[in-house]
């Protein structure tokens, strides 16, 4: 599996390069939005001009390189949402732990990153 | 005139509010957090404003990726609660204070800060846990009416902590020189150090926090001076909402008196912290 990299900062380029994953993502704030994307999910992503990367990577979950591809966070956790799944899941998915030890890990005051 | 009576700093993460919406409050992970505010919430009620100003970022949901304002002022007459992707908290929608945000709106522009105005704006988490965490059984309609502020921080380069004191400093005059005998609270809101994706996710920088709350009311200017490259390395990359808090410092005057804080790890994957300062204006005179 990819490493995922240190930081995801969402700067002019990124905002670019990952405008349809993120525009996407944005549009699941709609109720109707989100059983259209449930039962579409790729005819969804082909509406929303994504690449056949970013596609693949929303199809398989593939969270790490939805971020190298371009997603930020606040827009790709309303996918995460959808799946029911946790921040703390997805910071395990980032570090390389399960959702369960990345909590334990904060429990036990957070991860020191120098 | 008005006047400023109080400033709030308070972490905003959604998980707060869900606590809150669900009744875990009382649960052994949620207990300390919500037993840290208790104090501040108590004076709170004694001291109620007539409006609350409060400063935060929206998190992907009203503000999209077409346009993202650095600073904007909401100027609706109400404001819906926004979907953010799982359907609306079920707290009351938020009722504005229209002539005071036209008021800031026009005096800020006058102190050269160019502000976006919202005639329309669903608000999301940053807005809404916040006036939770100072009111947590608003029953039908919050205690007080409500002037947003946004603040990007979200998109890099978001604005230096230094422009969002002196925003801060211009927003107290400006909060003072409104022709109405009316009590204003002004909230900083976001942090404290938290990262949220990337392999540093899940950073938590205690000495970091423990610097920034109590410089927050003594050294302020020190704050100010820290780069975005300092608060991302330092707090995270989600933890640059700090600079929200130096907006409400901003708005206080110089005679200021620490009425609570506490700071708990962790809320979700968050430093969760709370400071309450008390506005003694420009007599210095312990007030009511």
């Amino acid at each position: 599996m990819t490493k995922a990299q240190d930081n995801y900062v969402l700067d002019i380029r990124q905002n670019r390069r990952g405008y349809a994953l993120n525009k996407m993502f944005g549009s699941l704030t709609s109720a109707a939005n989100r059983e259209r994307f449930a039962a579409d999910e790729a005819g969804y992503c082909d509406e929303h001009g994504l690449t056949p990367e970013q596609k693949a990577s929303v199809l398989e979950r593939d969270w790490i390189r939805m971020h190298d591809l371009g997603a930020s966070i606040f827009y790709s956790f309303k996918l995460a949402m959808i799946d029911k799944k946790s921040m703390q899941y997805l910071g395990g998915v980032f570090t390389g732990m399960t959702a369960e030890e990345f909590a334990e890990a904060l429990k036990a005051g957070g991860r020191k990153c120098g | 005139m008005a006047e400023v009576i109080w400033g709030l700093a308070t972490s905003h993460v959604p998980s707060i509010g869900a606590a809150m919406d669900h009744k875990k409050t009382e649960d052994p992970y949620w207990k300390p957090l919500f037993d840290g505010y208790a104090p501040a919430r108590e004076w709170m009620a004694e001291h109620r404003p007539d409006v609350a100003v409060i400063v935060y970022n929206d998190h992907a949901n009203s503000i999209g990726l077409d346009l993202v304002p650095t600073f904007g002022i909401g100027t609706a007459e109400s404001y819906d609660v926004a979907d953010e992707g799982w359907g609306r908290r079920a707290v009351p929608r938020v009722v504005g204070a229209p002539e005071l945000s036209e008021h800031l709106v026009v005096e800020l522009m006058d102190d050269s800060f160019d502000i976006a105005t919202f005639h329309q704006l669903d608000v999301d988490h940053g807005l809404t846990v916040p006036l939770s965490v100072y009111c947590p059984e608003p029953g039908d309609a919050w205690p007080c009416a409500v002037v947003p502020i946004l603040v990007n921080v979200i998109q890099y380069p978001q604005p230096t902590a230094a422009r969002c004191y002196a925003l801060g400093q211009a927003l107290g005059r400006a909060i003072r020189s409104f022709p109405k005998d009316i009590r204003v609270a002004v909230f900083g809101t976001g942090g404290m150090s938290h990262q949220l994706s990337g392999a540093r996710a899940g950073l938590i920088n205690t000495e970091f926090d423990r610097m920034f709350l109590q410089a927050i009311e003594t050294e302020p200017e020190k704050l100010a001076a820290l780069t975005r490259e300092d608060y991302i390395r330092d707090a995270g990359t989600e933890g640059i909402e700090l600079i929200m808090w130096l907006v409400m410092r901003g708005a206080l005057s110089d005679s200021i008196r620490r009425v609570h804080d506490t700071y708990h790890v962790p809320a979700s994957n968050t430093a969760a912290a709370l400071a309450l300062f008390e506005d003694l204006g420009a007599s210095g005179a312990v007030s009511r």
